[in-house]
């Protein structure tokens, strides 16, 4: 095969790190080839410059023989790249064929685009309703909006960042049936992803990247799971200690709740039952946009509902706010960091006021703060989850994501808490820090508290928890132990395809 | 026909001619909003319109050339708000205050010695045969070309915003700033576009006040009405027919009770000089009453917030 | 090539010398328009900054600077909790007007009498007053969710027209030959705002703008409700996962701005207004926006805010009699002040850069 894009000793460095040091691959057209490392190894820094978004220090690269520079995105789209990031770029208040016309150069006509929008998308398997408003779709199908506007610009390298972070197992099969597809029809494509078995699945040819450096290349059949995994960490893996715990009487009971999205475009809960007893992690999978928010938001008591569709410790607590609920000892975590969990520009001191003033007893009766007591709180976080930050008066936005994250998570560890409510613990996490973080889930679930567990990461859900349900378009499968569950049940649990359709073209 | 002294074809006239000024500010508002900026500065860009506007008419002697100048200013004014919200970051709201307050100083400042004097006149845009005609002449044919600017802008930017890539990217830079970015758009270049415009329609909407409406330049003509344009843009959620709409019943609410206290009506004359503003704050408190539930309200999400690209 | 990146901590250097910048940035081209008005501009900013503070006549001005920064003190404090809480309230001059005609009225009721109890019983109707006017944005924005920014203005359109009605029907002076305009409160020593050092310039809205500002500092710093206004405004979501109840947060900051603007109103109707008129309003509701943002939306900064501001209005009368500079001048400097603040301020949270980006702390 030949040849097309060739990277040559490429580095990059910003102000204290290293991105990426003089990393070298290449890639063959039709060839699909795999970028593996973990959160922080250089992946992101690399793929921008292919796509023009950064310039390398040094190095070069060449696409198709031809000296390859792109100054910016829309140089490397003419030149035949184009990119599917894992966060999509897409307007939800505006429709399909707006928002593919909005990622194109120069776009035809809205009524020609259409037509165009709904033949790619039948041909690839992938089909899209060009009138629908984005906000109404799943993320499976938003990520299909994403990659049909790339694939109207006839690429000849596709780049694709983490793509089935938001797909269920279904719906990565239709995928990857897609991209066989277009690798048979000489595209090659670029996949970036730390997920090991979908890479053996799909992948030709891998390039390990760790901590900026190319530290081996192979044939992804070839190798099993454990083995790449050992050469993206660096280490030998080891899976988090879990600790047989004695499972306590029923914590958490949550009974027919249902109730409105007050996000705008989000989903609602629907008639979401389940119990957790002390000692006990239930794991909630789901791709996001399936109620995960919705359904932190109901527990932590910022969505109230009826009284007794939620019940802690036996106590009906529906139609309570955040601070009752901290009193009788349910904390939460939500996913979004930066604005949700913490407020970005206040210091981790106040931060960590924010949720412990109520269990920690940081103010007197009149309602003043004892900031002394915060502080020695927050350092008490500090040290004991290993947040590096060059002290508590630092702001939250300072410290990277990991770090605040582990402040986060032990600021609710902290509290002695009788339940605990986790939305996605460790997204955006280098391995070292979500490990970490694991562990004391684990450690705190063992010594009696109710843990309830949402993510996007199957392999961390199965890893942590004792019982295990789905969410899916705001309904929560019956939960069941984690014992003997198969991908194809977690699957169907997950909502199947959602309504895709299988993958299918002319032929 | 008549109702306690008024006629009511010269009701319909008067108050397509006094809806001008907040239909061009609010129509300039529209824009600037869609692509996700706030500018409470109206006022401010208003009165420093109707100065300029005036003394450009009168220096020039022509008033079409004070109607360019008034769009000029308006224009040269909200660039001070466009560099401190899209360079230097400023609160959007802050600053549109400071634009305001600005504004009235600069255009009291600036109008001393214009006091009282009379600016050249803008004639009737259509023929008398046409602007005679009974009932549908004063209504429809009997305005100066600025009304129908009006219309005409009302529907050239209807058609930008729905149907041209212009209107499509002012559209996503309001909805998502970030996602605009991501995509290669100049985010801050673009909202630059739309302040400019806002400014210069306001502007020119208060050189119809000084330049046609009283017309003469006095401290203050505006009195007021860069907030109700404002007010209009809510009203007509984001759309610019609605602002047509909304422009010709704020401009009806007032016409009329300015003839009812003409006409010696028996209702007080407070009452009646508050009625305008407490219909709109009843309209707007139906508009966003009416629009509670699952897809929040009509506004650009992005509206309101900076954006700094933060590569 | 420039660019503004963020810093990773709120610059501690800058948050305090911003608005010394300002002032002076303001004062360059400020001194630049007197300038270009033919006037000489050091005279201008000696007349304006110096000589009521420490020229000829300055014993007398330096009791008008408490005047005029009273109120203007008294309402910011009240706006700034408002407005750090992302709540805008924009009509304080409607609340100020409501205020003064709530308290004159108490006290014209009982004009007949004395008694050391009508003055607070004035004063504590003012704050209802204020208070109440307060509530309706309030109220509307938490039930229908409308804008507090247009409600609370197009109410002070309505309180001046109830302020014509007062002046010129209910609360007109019986024995005022047919003039519009109140009783003089100077003829009722129960209801009259007296300095309480005669001569000083410091009456009871004076004393209360200084108390007001210690209490809110102390609030803002210590209190868990200063600690939710800080937090609604800067991270709403982190608010509401705190447990703030949103509504009751626009009601409490809308009421004590309302309040404290009706305060700042009776106090300036018996005090220095000494009746009901037209047009006693003179702009103080929109100037102590300018105060509130001068000041850095903190209590001790809008005092030091609020004694500029006042400088610039006093100094500018003299100005205007001894210099000939109109009085639009000083809205103009005014205006720039809050423009050159506002610039400026970008400072403390990002610095200029010539280059690519920086790093997170811990990797």
């Amino acid at each position: 095969m030949t040849e097309l894009l060739a990277v040559k000793g490429v580095t990059k460095a910003y102000p204290g790190v290293v991105a990426n040091s003089d990393v070298s691959f290449s890639i063959s057209e039709g060839e699909v080839h795999a970028l593996l490392g973990e959160n922080g190894a250089g992946k992101s820094t690399l793929v921008k410059m292919i796509y023009g978004l950064v310039r390398p220090d040094s190095g070069s690269m060449t696409l198709r023989g031809q000296a390859y520079r792109p100054g910016k995105p829309a140089e490397a789209r003419r030149l035949g790249v184009a990119m599917v990031f894992q966060h999509f770029s897409l307007f939800e208040a505006l429709d399909v064929a707006e928002n593919v016309a909005l990622g194109m150069e120069n776009p035809p006509p809205l009524r020609e685009l259409s037509a165009r929008i709904r033949a790619v998308s039948e041909e690839y398997g992938l089909p899209l309703d060009p009138t629908r408003m984005v906000g109404d779709l799943s993320a499976g199908e938003r990520q299909r909006v994403e990659i049909i506007r790339c694939l109207l610009q006839d690429p000849k390298l596709l780049i694709m960042d983490e793509p089935t972070s938001v797909l269920t197992p279904q719906e990565v099969e239709i995928l990857f049936k897609t991209l066989r597809q277009l690798s048979a029809e000489g595209t090659a494509i670029l996949y970036i992803s730390h997920k090991l078995e979908e890479i053996r699945a799909l992948c030709d040819e891998a390039t390990i990247l760790r901590r900026g450096k190319v530290v081996a290349t192979c044939t992804p059949r070839d190798r099993t799971a454990r083995e790449m995994a050992e050469l993206m960490v660096g280490a030998a893996f080891t899976p988090p200690e879990r600790r047989a715990g004695e499972k306590g009487a029923v914590a958490l009971g949550v009974s027919g709740l249902s109730v409105d999205s007050p996000i705008p475009f989000g989903t609602s809960l629907k008639d979401v039952s389940f119990t957790v007893a002390k000692g006990e992690v239930l794991g909630i999978a789901g791709v996001a946009g399936n109620g995960q928010d919705e359904l932190l938001l109901a527990l932590s008591g910022e969505l109230k509902v009826a009284a007794d569709r939620v019940r802690i410790d036996g106590q009906p607590m529906g139609d309570q706010g955040p601070v009752a609920r901290r009193k009788v000892g349910l904390v939460a975590a939500p996913e979004d960091r930066y604005g949700h969990a913490a407020a970005p520009d206040m210091s981790l001191i106040e931060n960590a006021f924010l949720t412990a003033g109520v269990r920690k007893g940081l103010t007197n009766r009149w309602g003043f703060i004892n900031w002394a007591k915060t502080r020695a709180f927050a350092e008490e976080v500090i040290a004991e989850y290993d947040v590096r930050t060059p002290g508590p008066g630092v702001a939250a936005r300072a410290l990277s994501g990991g770090n605040l994250q582990k402040f986060l998570m032990g600021r609710e560890l902290n509290q002695a808490p009788s339940v605990i409510v986790i939305n996605q613990p460790t997204w955006g996490v280098d391995a070292a820090a979500a490990a970490q973080i694991r562990q004391a889930i684990l450690d705190r679930a063992a010594s009696g508290a109710a843990v309830v567990v949402i993510s996007q990461d199957l392999d961390e859900l199965l890893e942590v928890s004792d019982s295990f349900a789905a969410l899916n378009g705001g309904r929560l499968s019956k939960p069941r132990t984690v014992e003997g569950l198969t991908m194809d049940e977690i699957g169907l649990m997950m909502g199947g395809a959602h309504g895709m359709e299988v993958a299918h073209h002319a032929e | 026909m008549d109702f306690g002294g008024i006629d009511p074809v010269i009701l319909i006239a008067t108050l397509i001619a006094s809806a001008v000024p907040i239909l061009l500010a609010a129509l300039g508002e529209t824009v600037v909003e869609r692509s996700g900026v706030l500018n409470l500065g109206v006022e401010g860009m208003m009165i420093v319109g109707a100065l300029g506007g005036f003394v450009i008419a009168v220096q020039t002697g022509s008033p079409f050339l004070g109607f360019v100048g008034g769009a000029v200013t308006g224009a040269a004014l909200s660039l001070i708000f466009a560099a401190l919200t899209q360079v230097f970051l400023a609160n959007q709201v802050a600053t549109g205050l400071a634009l305001t307050l600005f504004g009235l100083g600069a255009s009291s400042l600036g109008g001393q010695g214009y006091n009282g004097i009379k600016p050249p006149a803008t004639g009737q845009f259509f023929p008398d045969a046409l602007a005679d005609l009974p009932v549908i002449g004063p209504i429809v044919f009997g305005h100066d070309w600025v009304v129908y600017f009006g219309v005409a802008m009302v529907a050239l930017l209807w058609w930008v915003l729905k149907s041209t890539r212009v209107g499509l990217i002012i559209r996503a830079v309001g909805e998502s700033h970030e996602a605009a970015h991501a995509l290669g758009y100049k985010v801050n270049r673009v909202r630059l576009g739309c302040i400019v415009f806002g400014g210069a329609m306001a502007g020119m909407g208060g050189a119809y006040v000084s330049l046609i409406r009283v017309p003469q330049w006095v401290d203050g003509i505006t009195n007021g009405v860069g907030w109700i344009a404002l007010a209009i843009v809510v009203f007509a959620s984001w759309k610019p027919w609605r602002v047509l709409i909304g422009a010709w019943l704020f401009g009806g609410i007032t016409v009329l009770q300015l003839n009812l206290q003409a006409a010696g009506s028996s209702i007080p004359v407070e009452y009646l000089s508050m009625a305008p503003y407490l219909i709109t704050i009843i309209v707007l408190v139906v508009m966003s009453a009416g629009r509670k539930g699952k897809s929040g309200s009509n506004a650009p999400a992005c509206l309101g917030q900076n954006f700094h690209a933060s590569r | 090539m420039l660019r503004l990146e963020k810093r990773p901590t709120p610059s501690q250097f800058w948050l305090y010398a911003t608005p010394v910048v300002a002032v002076l940035l303001t004062m360059i081209v400020g001194g630049m328009l007197f300038a270009a008005m033919g006037k000489d501009p050091f005279a201008v900013i000696r007349t304006i900054f110096w000589d009521p503070l420490f020229g000829g006549m300055s014993g007398y001005l330096r009791g008008q600077l408490i005047v005029k920064a009273g109120p203007l003190i008294l309402i910011a404090i009240g706006l700034a909790l408002g407005f750090r809480a992302g709540i805008w309230n924009i009509g304080a001059e409607g609340q100020y007007i409501m205020g003064a005609i709530s308290g004159a009225a108490v006290g014209l009721y009982f004009h007949s009498m004395e008694g050391f109890w009508i003055f607070p019983l004035m004063v504590l109707a003012g704050a209802l007053g204020g208070w109440a006017w307060g509530m309706i944005p309030a109220l509307l924005k938490t039930k229908f969710n409308t804008n507090e920014i247009l409600v609370s203005l197009m109410l002070v359109y309505v309180a001046e027209s109830i302020l014509a009605m007062a002046a010129t029907g209910f609360l007109r002076d019986p024995d005022g030959m047919g003039f519009p305009g109140s009783k003089n409160f100077r003829n009722y020593p129960s209801a009259h705002n007296a300095d309480l050092i005669a001569g000083s310039g410091l009456h009871w809205g004076g004393l209360a703008a200084l108390i007001g500002a210690m209490i809110v500092a102390a609030i803002l710093l210590w209190h868990v409700l200063g600690f939710q206004i800080r937090l609604a405004g800067q991270a709403p979501r982190a608010a509401r996962f705190h447990g703030v109840n949103p509504s009751k947060l626009v009601v409490l900051c809308m009421g004590i701005s309302g309040g404290l603007a009706g305060l700042a109103g009776v106090f300036e109707v018996t005090g220095p207004a000494a009746q009901i008129t037209i047009n006693f309003n003179v702009g103080y509701g929109f100037t102590a926006i300018i105060v509130a943002f001068l000041g850095r939306l903190n209590p001790i900064g809008i005092v030091l805010a609020g004694f500029l501001m006042a400088l610039t209005y006093v100094g500018g009368e003299m100005a205007s009699t001894q210099l000939g500079l109109p009085t639009a001048a000083v809205q103009v400097f005014q205006g720039m002040l809050l423009f050159f603040l506002l610039a400026v301020d970008v400072l403390t949270n990002y610095r200029v850069r010539v280059g690519s980006g920086a790093v997170k702390v811990g990797g």
